[in-house]
């Protein structure tokens, strides 16, 4: 399985969830306590793509709620994407920017799936 | 070779126009071309001049590409008007010189006409005209400390003038000398409605009104008396009281002028001097001045094609031209065309009149009935285009010709774009027929913006625009091109054509459909466009529940959740109430479920009770609850049957003569579960008081003594719509079976996201082939349309009970894969005495 985000070296994985908790082709949202603060997460599972799996912030900045990782998975002209099901922005899920208004982004986090365990990389 | 000398006296819109087709004859080749304008600015846009005032300037109103007369091979000369014409020396002389020429032409246009008017002679400081940037900059002047501002003429310029007035923020007031605004282009009651129109916009309107003099005001700079002894005060007067022909130059050369004036060309549009032309507003055709740019345009094209002629070569002909035109004049869309007033021996009239939004037409039709001659617009032009491809080609009219002046509520038949002869003429302003388009189309032009480049259609007033469109879309498509209506850029299908492929290869998922029908072989993830499209496709299908696996990424949230998602990510609970007939104890269970979970209640326009304000991880629980007490979902999440609202009908009403509660629950239960393009509405009326609104939804259902009376594609919310009759008096199993047919066809045939009401509209034949179909079965489907509902039927299962069923499933419903909290940012407060989001 390839998880092509790139590692930093100062990266640390901690364990989020279980790889039975992904949605292939799907969202769901996960629960992180960081240094800085709690965090939502929103993992999308995308089976066969180069990049499998991807982290990004579960709160919609534009709608103001969190719901990223309830919203539907496609591509923009190749590029996967999560079409927030607020108001139907596209944000790109390798770097969280969104399509239509890009100083609008989400955080993103690297992540990969190790045995059976999804781990999140943190800084530092 | 020595070049011949060409001189254009005249740089207005015509005069340019000359210019542009001699350049594009390569005729600098062959010409020295010299050019003549008395005003400071290179040729300009007169028709919208009154767009100065509303910001725009000389430089954006200019004709042509920025600097056009610089870029091409000719010399213009500015501010250099011309004091005579030696015709012995063959010179052209201005004040600053002479100028030999071997060809000229003469577009010389006209000037305002200002009525004979004590107080308003020539060199009076109130006499102000509309022509030119430096008259409005007059105006402007003028206007400045002034309220109030009159102009004299109500015709199409007087209209333009008057609005300019407005612009520059004056009570504006307009006083015609005859009984109606433009009296050359509409009839009487035309210009009532008009003047209605303009009066509501602020403007007044003084009819029948001679001025005979112009004295100094009390309240206002001027006061103008009238002949009926009534006067008016005023800070400043337009007049815009028509044009004369501007021919000095040619009277005093000696060529042929016209009784009342104008230069006199023949067919040619040469003069009395056969080495002169006259093209525009200066000159006088079969005793007729053509005081709009088409046909000056028409009349410099020919002019145009003389000059680069070879010896021996047919020669152009001016043979008259349409003065059919449509504007916008203060906002009001007014138009006329051929003989408006119905002069032609024998014609008749249709007209419709609406008072109270001011839409007039009339359309004038020939004595036999068969052709139209004419028509008159206020208010509303869309029906120009049409009218004016009748008139113009000589189309036969339709067996109720009044259809095409009617609401288009009532289905007008459209002419169109392949019912046009290849002579029809699309683009008026640069003269584009439809055979010219389809000569581009063949010589390789395969979409409008080739098309417009390559014939200049739709480049001038743009007016036909939508016409371009339609006949490119007709004649692409009749060469096979296909019109690119992708539903994404996932699929290169309309979402029609989806619907087909999963019917006819029996594909059940979305990952087999992309892989084999997909724009680029499977690579792609789809979006949130085609994903619920084809889930909802194979929804309506084969029905499958939605949240199993394979089907789960396709869905919106809503779907996905089977609830309404609301602002702050809870959601919303609707569960069916079929008909909107409840038991006190099941209206019990959903106050107890409220009160359990702190849903904020209320009452819906359906009938039915929505619970506001779950978590997501409260959902399964609600659910149980409500699955126990006997409720089923209610589909508020889906491009699905929503409700069939119903009246109590003759189960208790006095004045009910069918059981609607029965007949509506009947419908519910029948077709809940039902995917479809979009949502569907149903209401079923006891009788003809209609207290359940069924005209204005999808399929409305009303009693009569006899039986139902059953509606389609009616509409409330955003455009509403008034559902159509479809059929009287059904039995119940004859409603039954023509609802069956009429939304499995709706299913089929719909685009992604239409309601019933703009399919109907889109829907070629309107309502009669929609009855053809589902009533006498025209397409021999009826028996298909029928088998496919009764599956949908059959295989209703509630999506609620089958997910609660499924622990895979329900491992969905959590705020957190990973943690047993709820979302924290999900905040409530109270307000009359519920929760609602903080």
């Amino acid at each position: 399985m390839s998880t092509a985000t790139a590692i930093k070296h100062d990266v640390t994985w901690q364990p989020l969830c279980h790889q039975a908790d992904l949605v292939a082709f799907s969202g769901v949202a996960a629960w992180l306590e960081t240094a800085e603060g709690p965090a939502q997460v929103a993992l999308f599972y995308v089976p066969g793509h180069e990049t499998e799996l991807f982290a990004v912030d579960n709160h919609d900045p534009l709608g103001g709620a969190n719901v990223i990782a309830r919203g539907i998975v496609g591509d923009v002209k190749g590029e996967p994407v999560v079409a927030s099901p607020l108001y139907k922005q596209h944000f790109r899920l390798c770097d969280g920017v969104c399509v239509e208004d890009p100083d609008a982004r989400l955080r993103h986090w690297p992540v990969r799936i190790a045995g059976e365990r999804v781990e999140i990389g943190l800084r530092g | 070779m020595n070049k011949q000398r060409l001189i254009i006296i005249g740089n207005g819109m015509v005069g340019h126009h000359l210019v542009e087709q001699l350049i594009e004859r390569h005729a600098t080749d062959r010409f020295d071309i010299r050019i003549f304008g008395e005003e400071r600015h290179p040729a300009y846009d007169r028709v919208h001049l009154s767009e100065y005032f509303a910001g725009r300037d000389a430089r954006s109103l200019a004709m042509g590409e920025v600097g056009f007369y610089d870029a091409n091979p000719v010399t213009l000369h500015l501010c250099e008007a011309v004091t005579g014409i030696d015709r012995d020396n063959g010179e052209v002389v201005t004040d600053r010189g002479r100028y030999p020429y071997d060809s000229l032409v003469l577009a010389t246009g006209s000037y305002p006409f200002v009525p004979p008017i004590a107080g308003a002679e020539a060199g009076q400081p109130n006499r102000l005209v509309y022509r030119t940037l430096d008259d409005l900059d007059t105006i402007r002047a003028a206007a400045a400390d002034a309220r109030r501002g009159v102009v004299v003429g109500g015709g199409l310029l007087g209209l333009e003038a008057a609005n300019a007035l407005k612009s520059l923020g004056l009570e504006a007031h307009v006083v015609e000398f005859a009984p109606r605004l433009m009296p050359v282009q509409l009839d009487d009651q035309g210009g009532t409605a008009l003047r209605d129109k303009i009066e509501k916009l602020g403007v007044g309107v003084h009819l029948d009104r001679a001025t005979t003099e112009i004295v100094p005001g009390e309240d206002y700079r001027y006061r103008m008396h009238f002949k009926d002894g009534e006067s008016l005060e005023t800070d400043l007067i337009v007049f815009s009281a028509g044009i004369r022909p501007q021919d000095a130059l040619a009277r005093q050369c000696k060529l042929e002028i016209g009784e009342r004036g104008g230069i006199v060309i023949d067919d040619q549009c040469r003069t009395s001097d056969p080495e002169i032309f006259a093209i525009g507003e200066c000159a006088l055709w079969s005793n007729r001045i053509f005081g709009l740019v088409a046909p000056g345009y028409t009349m410099a094209r020919n002019v145009a094609d003389a000059l680069c002629s070879e010896a021996g070569d047919e020669q152009p002909t001016f043979t008259g031209a349409d003065m059919s035109t449509k504007l916008k004049l203060l906002g009001v869309d007014v138009g006329s065309i051929g003989d408006a007033h119905g002069a032609t021996e024998g014609a008749r009239s249709y007209r419709y009149n609406d008072e109270t939004t001011g839409i007039y037409r009339r359309l004038v039709v020939s004595a036999d009935g068969k052709r139209a001659i004419g028509a008159v617009l206020v208010g509303d032009n869309a029906a120009y285009d049409t009218l004016l491809q009748y008139v113009q080609n000589g189309i036969e009219l339709p067996a109720d010709p009044a259809s095409l002046i009617l609401p288009s509520v009532e289905g007008a038949p459209t002419l169109g774009a392949d019912a046009l002869p290849e002579t029809a003429s699309i683009c008026s302003c640069h003269n584009v027929t439809k055979g010219a388009i389809c000569a581009a189309i063949d010589a390789g032009a395969t979409d409008l913006g080739a098309v417009k480049a390559e014939t200049k259609a739709s480049t001038g007033c743009g007016g036909c625009a939508a016409l371009l469109k339609s006949v490119v879309d007709s004649e692409l498509e009749a060469r096979g091109v296909e019109v690119d209506q992708s539903i994404c850029e996932h699929f290169a299908h309309t979402r029609q054509a989806l619907y087909s492929i999963v019917r006819v290869e029996g594909i059940r998922t979305f990952s087999e459909l992309i892989e084999k029908h997909g724009a680029s072989q499977g690579h792609g993830l789809g979006c949130d466009i085609c994903k619920p499209a084809v889930a909802s496709i194979l929804a309506s299908c084969f029905n499958e529940p939605i949240t199993d696996a394979a089907h789960v990424p396709l869905q919106d949230t809503n779907d996905t959740f089977m609830a309404n998602m609301q602002k702050n990510g809870t959601y919303s609970v609707v569960p069916r109430i079929p008909g909107g007939e409840i038991t006190p104890a099941k209206l019990r269970v959903l106050g107890e479920v409220g009160e359990k979970y702190g849903l904020y209640t209320k009452i819906t326009g359906g009938q039915r009770v929505d619970l506001f304000g779950a978590r997501l991880e409260q959902l399964p629980d609600i659910w149980s609850e409500l699955i126990a007490a006997g409720f089923e979902t209610g589909h508020a999440y889906g491009k699905a049957t929503r409700t069939v609202k119903s009246c109590v009908g003759s189960t208790w009403c006095r004045y009910g003569v069918q059981d609607s509660v029965g007949m509506a629950i009947h419908l519910e239960n029948r077709y809940k579960g039902l995917r479809s393009p979009h949502k569907l509405k149903f209401a079923v009326s006891g009788c003809t008081r209609e207290c359940a609104e069924a005209q204005s939804k999808d399929v409305g259902v009303i009693a009569t003594e006899h039986g139902w009376n059953l509606y389609v594609c009616g509409n409330g919310g955003m455009r509403p719509r008034h559902a159509e009759l479809f059929a009287t008096d059904l039995d119940d199993q004859t409603l039954i079976r023509y609802i069956d047919r009429f939304l499995m066809f709706y299913v089929r045939t719909a685009d992604r996201l239409q309601r019933t009401s703009v399919w109907r509209e889109n829907l070629e034949g309107g309502l009669d082939y929609l009855k053809a179909v589902v009533i006498d079965d025209s397409l021999g489907l009826a028996e298909e349309l029928e088998s496919q509902m009764r599956h949908v039927i059959d295989s209703y299962e509630c999506e609620w009970a089958n997910a609660l069923d499924d622990p895979e499933k329900l491992k969905r419903f959590r705020s957190f894969v990973n943690d047993q909290r709820p979302d924290p940012d999900i905040i409530v407060t109270e307000e009359r005495g519920q929760l609602r989001p903080a």
